[in-house]
């Protein structure tokens, strides 16, 4: 799982309002070089929700995000390459997402979350 | 990439080894899912450097389809975790990056509109009667450019008018009119193999005219 997938995904138990973002707890996770996309970038910026973004890198100990950002950063090079790589190109292989309202734990499994509920939950 | 060769490529994917009959575990073959992806990327340009969800994933042929076609980034969602785990090979196999997640499509929560495509061929709702509508439906919301999906070509008046009445599609368009082979992985097909006739949908969402 990528970061841009955990940005789009909320906690689906029922009764849940808000339930974004699930909280990342991350065991492992790699990293794969992708190409990078300056279109897609500017255009998929204003959809992100930035702060789930940082907190999400920082839980697989990346750094580097701002805390805020607008989209005047687009026109730096160096904010760009940042944005990619953590919202491409780490892969979070095994840990957790965990409801940020009700602590209902989702595992993550060689790199696939488990989002499946039980009965009482839907 | 040219349509013979993403047919090709398709062509060599596992499929399912013990398709689960209440999931409508049939794969959609590389004649098929090669024409929807190449018809979605060359005539409206709606997969290449898009975010592309595909619903029902199973084995991955139509996610690993788009990826194959530069997608930004794929992600496939199936119920069925041995499904998972042979599309994630697949992905291996063919050095492609694409993202799974284990859900029920009833039960996905996402933001709407992040995704730009929907790719599916959902269940047709034989076994479970209305699967295919409740597919339809969670694409329509969270999809921004299209929804691309197949269904059985009686249901067709009933699918356009639920679609632009209750799901917000802005068109709904038959694209073509294909046989589909359902294979007898069933005991209960007699025949062996049994052809229906399905349509090739594209709907395009409502949010797309903010875009
Ligand atoms: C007709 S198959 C298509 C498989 C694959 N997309 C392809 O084109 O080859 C339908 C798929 O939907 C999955 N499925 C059925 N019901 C589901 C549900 N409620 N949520 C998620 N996936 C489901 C099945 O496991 C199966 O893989």
């Amino acid at each position: 799982m990528r970061l841009l997938t955990h940005n789009m995904l909320s906690s689906n138990v029922k009764g849940v309002v808000d339930g974004f973002p699930l909280r990342l707890e991350a065991e492992k996770w790699v990293e794969k070089e992708v190409e990078l996309n300056v279109d897609f970038l500017r255009h998929i910026f204003h959809k992100i929700e930035w702060k789930a973004l940082a907190g999400a890198a920082r839980a697989v100990g990346y750094g580097e995000l701002p805390d805020e950002a607008d989209a005047a950063m687009l026109d730096a090079e160096d904010f760009l390459r940042r944005f990619h790589h953590a919202l491409l190109e780490i892969h979070v292989e095994e840990g957790a997402l965990v409801c940020p309202d009700t602590g209902r734990r989702f595992p993550i499994n060689k790199g696939i979350p488990n989002m499946l509920l039980n009965e009482d939950e839907i | 990439m040219k349509l013979k060769q993403l047919e090709g490529l398709l062509g060599t994917l596992q499929q399912f080894s013990h398709p689960k009959i209440e999931l409508e575990q049939y794969p959609t073959g590389p004649h098929i899912a090669s024409r929807l992806l190449y018809t979605a990327e060359n005539t409206y340009g709606d997969i290449s450097g898009k975010i592309v969800a595909d619903f029902g994933c199973g084995c991955g042929t139509l996610g690993l389809a788009s990826a194959l076609l530069d997608a930004e980034q794929v992600i496939g969602i199936d119920i069925d975790p041995q499904s998972l785990e042979v599309a994630s090979e697949n992905a291996v196999d063919l050095e492609l990056e694409m993202d799974f997640m284990q859900c029920d499509i009833n039960n996905l929560r996402w933001r709407d509109h992040l995704v730009h495509t929907v790719v599916m061929n959902p269940p047709f709702g034989t076994r479970r009667k209305g699967s295919d509508i409740e597919f339809l439906a969670k694409a329509l919301k969270v999809a921004s450019c299209a929804v691309y999906s197949l269904h059985k070509t009686t249901t067709r008046d009933f699918i356009k008018k639920i679609a632009v009445r209750d799901f917000n599609a802005r068109t709904a368009e038959v694209l073509c009119e294909l046989r589909y082979d359902v294979p007898q992985l069933y005991k209960f097909h007699k025949k062996k193999e049994v052809d229906i006739a399905v349509d090739l949908w594209r709907f395009v969402p409502n949010a797309n005219q903010a875009l």
